[in-house]
């Protein structure tokens, strides 16, 4: 039901996209009858779902839909535990991810990550930020290019004028939205065409939430982001897409707007205006 | 107020069997709370006692630690020089280290980081049970076992050396530093390491880059009591070092311990003589070292609790 409505984004009013690529509709995430078990407990039930490169698009849902997991699917850290049991295809940027012969490393490395509880790691700020970059060789100097690329990963999270001058303090003494926001920075350096976000304002307040979802809506485009949240006020202003999921699997996707006017299925209604959740 | 108001208030004023027992429980715990450092306070005011008669008398500090000649029962004139036995000491602990910093270190990782389940279960009651063997069946193991094995292997004539006493402390000191250790890198929040995988980073990396140094602090004070533990060890260490004073050119010369020559001579020495002041005062000595180990070790295991 749900292909139908995904009609091109082209025509999206508010804050046309203005770069070429997206106006193809390419996908940046392509997962197909995607099933998941927790041991015996099934998490995903044939989950077809499809990301439009350069967008926001969110998932939605009651707790323990299984939102979370679909996400943690997409880079594969779901298989951290060994109890975890994946079929079907997923494929990021053309490249199936479940492929046998795919290094897990490089598809995380590729696919940046932000939490909920911010986690930034207990070292410096500088070494945060170089952190994923210096893992892909760490025989490369990168002294040179260390300054520049600290530089430029502040700036596109906006931290550059609050943190340039304490790049070698710890990590752990910044405020939780800093925090935040440098977790999304250090994934910039290795340049990731896809950043997930599992609810990466449930631990902020209402003040540091609008700055990240502020700094969400600046990273679209460059980046295709794919959010989980609680939050359906959140989904409706800070994404373009939205997909609403039920028990494992997935019951409608469409544009932001349309889904909250006017949701083709039953359950989607009932959900956005609060009836369960 | 009504009577029926009265009799309840005079119920709860009224001290009954639980209230007393309430008290006396919380009197035993404070007592039960207080008694370690009585314990320890007394120990140290005992050897004080013990030792200072000696310590303040006959001792001569410059012989104490640079004279390696330690003659307690000499006829013509007793000296009273522990070098030998402080180097004898360190030697053993140095070796014990050198043997169970890697072996530890490597235990806690493995067990902490790669093991799971039932491997994991296993092999931490393991080392909890190796940390309970008695350190006189590690001496006897040293003096059979070790002895022979080193004589052989090493075709040098004895077997209890420098070797033998650290292999000895090391595997005894190794179980308590593992599990110490493990403690540490369980202390890390997952999250730290789920931040780092979902960068990218391989197993190892994480080990190596993120939690090893979050938990650097809690890996340093399980080493430091290594050593305190492996410092103050007697029995074992009376019977594999070969116990002769000497001061070790190789790991193949036989040592003497501090601790080794307390138990070794104690008994033999007359209450308040010069000599049984002397081995008191090896006594303070050993005390103070392993406290201040003990107690670097123990600050900085709060360190990492208060971050």
């Amino acid at each position: 039901m749900s292909r139908d409505a995904l009609v091109d984004t082209t025509k999206k009013q508010d804050e046309p996209l203005n770069k070429e690529e997206l106006a193809s509709g390419a996908l940046a995430i392509q997962a197909t009858d995607l099933n998941l078990w927790y041991g015996t407990f099934q998490a995903l039930f044939d989950v077809s779902f499809n990301v439009k490169q350069g967008l926001v698009t969110s998932l939605i849902g009651p707790s323990g839909c299984g939102k979370s997991t679909l996400l943690r699917s997409v880079n594969r850290i779901n298989e951290r535990f060994g109890y975890v049991r994946t079929q079907g295809k997923v494929e990021v940027m053309g490249h199936d991810i479940y492929a046998p012969k795919v290094d897990l490393t490089q598809v995380r490395s590729q696919i940046g990550m932000v939490f909920q509880r911010p986690n930034p790691l207990p070292i410096t700020i500088r070494k945060n930020i170089l952190f994923g970059y210096g893992l892909q060789d760490s025989t490369k100097k990168i002294d040179s290019q260390e300054d520049e690329i600290i530089e430029k990963a502040l700036k596109e999270v906006l931290l550059w004028d609050d943190l340039k001058d304490k790049l070698d303090k710890s990590a752990l003494d910044l405020s939780l939205e800093q925090q935040q926001k440098l977790c999304i920075a250090r994934l910039l350096p290795v340049k990731p065409k896809v950043l997930l976000m599992d609810e990466p304002c449930s631990a902020l307040d209402p003040k540091a939430t609008e700055a990240i979802e502020e700094l969400i809506w600046g990273l679209r485009g460059e980046y295709t982001i794919l959010i989980v949240t609680h939050n359906m006020a959140q989904a409706r202003r800070a994404s373009d897409e939205c997909a609403f999921m039920l028990m494992g699997k997935m019951v409608e996707h469409q544009r932001t707007e349309d889904l909250f006017v006017t949701p083709f299925n039953q359950q989607t209604a009932d959900y956005i205006e609060g009836k369960f959740g | 107020m009504s009577s029926k108001a009265q009799k309840a208030m005079a119920h709860m004023d009224r001290r009954d069997l639980s209230w007393y027992v309430d008290r006396a429980v919380q009197i035993l715990m404070f007592v039960g709370g207080i008694s370690a450092i009585v314990f320890i306070i007394g120990i140290f005011v005992f050897i004080s006692k013990e030792g200072f008669s000696f310590t303040f008398g006959r001792f001569d500090i410059v012989e104490f630690f640079t004279s390696m000649n330690w003659r307690p029962t000499s006829e013509s004139r007793e000296t009273y020089g522990a070098f030998a036995l402080i180097v004898g000491t360190a030697s053993i602990t140095g070796m014990a280290m050198l043997i169970a910093i890697p072996f530890s270190l490597g235990a806690a990782i493995y067990i902490g980081e790669f093991a799971t389940g039932k491997t994991r279960e296993s092999l931490k009651v393991l080392v909890e049970l190796l940390a309970a063997i008695p350190s006189v069946v590690w001496g006897f193991i040293g003096l059979t076992i070790m002895n022979g094995l080193i004589i052989q292997l090493f075709n040098v004539p004895i077997g209890l050396n420098v070797l033998n006493a650290g292999v000895i402390l090391g595997l005894m000191a190794a179980p308590i530093m593992t599990t110490i250790a493990e403690d540490a890198l369980k202390a890390v929040p997952d999250r730290y390491r789920e931040a780092a995988e979902a960068m990218g980073a391989t197993k190892w990396q994480v080990i190596v880059k993120v939690v090893i140094p979050a938990s650097k602090n809690g890996l340093v004070s399980a080493v430091l009591l290594g050593i305190g533990r492996a410092f103050g060890e007697t029995m074992a260490v009376l019977m594999a070092s070969g116990h002769s004073i000497n001061i070790p050119g190789s790991v193949f010369d036989s040592v003497r311990a501090l601790t080794a020559t307390i138990a070794a001579e104690l008994g033999e020495t007359a209450v308040g003589s010069d000599h049984y002041g002397a081995l008191f005062t090896l006594g303070i000595f050993l005390f103070l070292i392993t406290f201040i180990i003990n107690l670097t070790a123990d600050v900085m295991v709060r360190g990492i609790r208060n971050k």
